[in-house]
């Protein structure tokens, strides 16, 4: 596979500020193969996700007797209705949205005020404060379920999604405070002490000078917390345990037993109607997505 | 000055929630979790003390061993197919597409974000035997294959989970490694070509040890990941067949919430936790010495 071409020689200039003058990087292996790479890339990320929506087009009939490549015979919208609806996909993203938002909001507002106490502040125990919280990154969610569900259980939460809504909460709060502090780093202390001298309190002076200065990692964190939360089980899957109050990933997962048979159109609309929100925030941040996700992870 | 940014009545007004939430969430459930690995009962029946019954129950019990082996398994596979195929996207992003990668980022990247469920439920379908056949095995029907029934051994589910995992993840620790590799000096790059190094000799002796530190946060990243899986397993496979795909996380969910037995789900839990622990440490250990060395 490696043609290596004779290694040529070439001489970096001296680079003017521009990015363009930089020789280009490369390791002069053959061309052909990185466009055969490119091609198999493309097959294998977007063609399973083609098929499912193809796949969600069809009728029952369609699916079980015709190849699995095939376009639809007839294209049927109304397994989207049926998934809704009878399907109770629905309900399950109303109960979704109910989780998220609350907590999100909860999340992004403690966060973002621990953060600036823990990295603007000047006080004793700041660094052990941010320790403690960064433990809490590493520990499975496993090690907090059965005293959460005792306690929920006892207190008569468990027939609400306020379980959800606590839960997601606590487990958002470590990694969200972590990456607030860290980016509150960047901002001077100085703006802070200059403006309590006009005499805003520190209070104040968080929530109207620093806030808007943050707007940004506010969006990233958010975004990358709105897709823990949205797309977990677990949690979920241990709060939840009657039907009115299952998540869209609950719910999808027992898709089937509200059918009674075995409805395949409707199900792949299930599934095409979950991924639809996360791929369209996506496509529009996808810079911003990408940039949390991984910068949370090094972290981590 | 000092005095207004050390006012502790607003320090407590900003930390104090943040900081109750997650010690009433967190911190308090840890350790009551870790008393209940003492005793025997749940949240209905109450709870007995029990000493330390349910650890030498969980040394003896099979059912921890296969689940504890598969995990281990998993684990190391998955982390070594997320990390190889990472870093060999990153290369390709960062020496053959440069600047036109962006759109083979985001492409890659997209399966990160979907729900695990969804995807999960998705791969069921497309490696499917009946009712009707999916892409997969119709694909080796036409290269004169007969069709594999994937779920139907506990091979080829491991197989297809893997598989699953690395489509879903790879894109991830593309991002994560090409971060790291645009932080090699191009100098550095430049005069090792110069010395006529080129291609895999150049990948193997410059920018493999200088990709090394961001190579081995993604190891324990993805190790600490691994270890926890539970949504592809549930939305794949769930468990079987039989229970040969169950991870510890779904033995101890089926222990504590279809047996209700809550002690001995926390003595599982907390054998996680500590395997967690323990591996991300010895990766660490491991991988400062080298660093040291290089």
């Amino acid at each position: 596979m490696s043609t290596d071409a004779p290694p040529q020689i070439r001489v970096s200039r001296p680079s003017h500020s521009s990015r363009r003058s930089r020789p280009p990087r490369r390791l002069r292996l053959g061309k052909l193969w990185v466009k055969a790479v490119i091609g198999i890339l493309l097959v294998i990320e977007v063609y399973p996700l083609v098929w499912m929506f193809l796949t969600s087009l069809k009728s029952n009939s369609d699916y079980l007797n015709n190849s699995t490549w095939s376009l639809p015979t007839t294209w049927e919208w109304g397994n989207y209705t049926e998934a809704w609806t009878t399907g109770h996909i629905g309900l399950y993203v109303r109960n979704s949205l109910l989780a998220v938002v609350p907590s999100l909001a909860l999340i992004l507002l403690m966060g973002a005020a621990a953060g600036f106490a823990l990295q603007i502040m000047v006080w004793k125990g700041r660094s052990l404060t941010l320790l403690i919280f960064l433990a809490g990154v590493m520990v499975p969610a496993q090690m907090i379920l059965l005293p959460l569900f005792s306690v929920y259980f006892r207190t008569g939460l468990s027939g609400t999604l306020w379980p959800l809504v606590l839960t997601y909460t606590g487990t958002g709060l470590p990694l969200t405070v972590f990456m607030m502090s860290t980016y509150y780093k960047s901002l001077p202390r100085e703006v802070f002490e200059a403006s309590t001298l006009d005499g805003a309190s520190i209070l104040r002076s968080f929530w109207t000078i620093s806030l808007p200065m943050v707007r940004n990692a506010i969006l990233t964190v958010g975004l990358v917390q709105f897709f823990f939360i949205w797309n977990d089980l677990l949690v979920a899957l241990t709060f939840t345990n009657s039907q009115d109050l299952r998540t869209v990933q609950v719910g999808l997962l027992n898709f089937t037993g509200d059918f009674g048979s075995t409805q395949y159109g409707p199900l792949f609309a299930a599934i095409c109607i979950n991924v639809v929100g996360t791929l369209l925030i996506y496509l529009f941040l996808n810079q911003k997505v990408m940039k949390g996700l991984t910068g949370g992870a090094v972290k981590g | 000055m000092h005095r207004v940014l050390g006012d502790r009545r607003a320090i407590m007004i900003l930390v104090g929630p943040a900081l109750l939430v997650y010690s009433l969430i967190m911190i308090v459930p840890m350790v009551w979790s870790l008393g209940y690995a003492f005793t025997t009962g749940n949240a209905i029946d109450g709870f007995t003390w029990s000493g330390l019954e349910n650890f030498r129950h969980l040394f003896s019990d099979s059912a921890v061993q296969s689940s504890l082996w598969f995990t281990v398994k998993y684990a190391v596979v998955v982390t070594i197919g997320q990390v190889l195929a990472g870093y060999g996207l990153a290369l390709l992003y960062t020496f053959y597409l440069k600047r036109a990668s962006a759109f083979i980022r985001t492409l890659v990247f997209f399966p990160v974000v979907l729900p695990t469920v969804a995807v999960g439920l998705l791969f069921q379908k497309f490696f499917q035997v009946a009712p009707q056949t999916g892409p997969v095995n119709s694909l080796l029907n036409m290269v004169g294959i007969g069709s594999i029934d994937w779920f139907g051994s506990s091979g080829s589910a491991f197989w297809v989970l893997v598989i699953m995992d690395i489509w879903r993840s790879m894109g991830f620790y593309a991002v994560l490694l090409f971060a790291g590799l645009l932080d090699i000096p191009e100098e550095v790059l430049e005069s090792a070509r110069l010395d006529g190094a080129s291609g895999p000799r150049l990948i193997r002796h410059i920018i493999l040890p200088l990709s090394f530190p961001v190579l081995m946060s993604s190891v324990i990243f993805s190790i600490n990941g691994t270890l926890k899986v539970f949504d592809s397993v549930v939305a794949l496979t769930n468990g079987g067949p039989g229970n040969s795909t169950t991870p510890l996380t779904l033995y101890m969910f089926q222990t504590s919430f279809t047996y209700s037995e809550y002690g001995y789900g926390s003595a599982i839990a907390l054998l996680l936790t500590v395997l967690c622990l323990l591996v991300t440490l010895v990766v660490f250990r491991v991988s400062r010495r080298d660093l040291t060395k290089g």
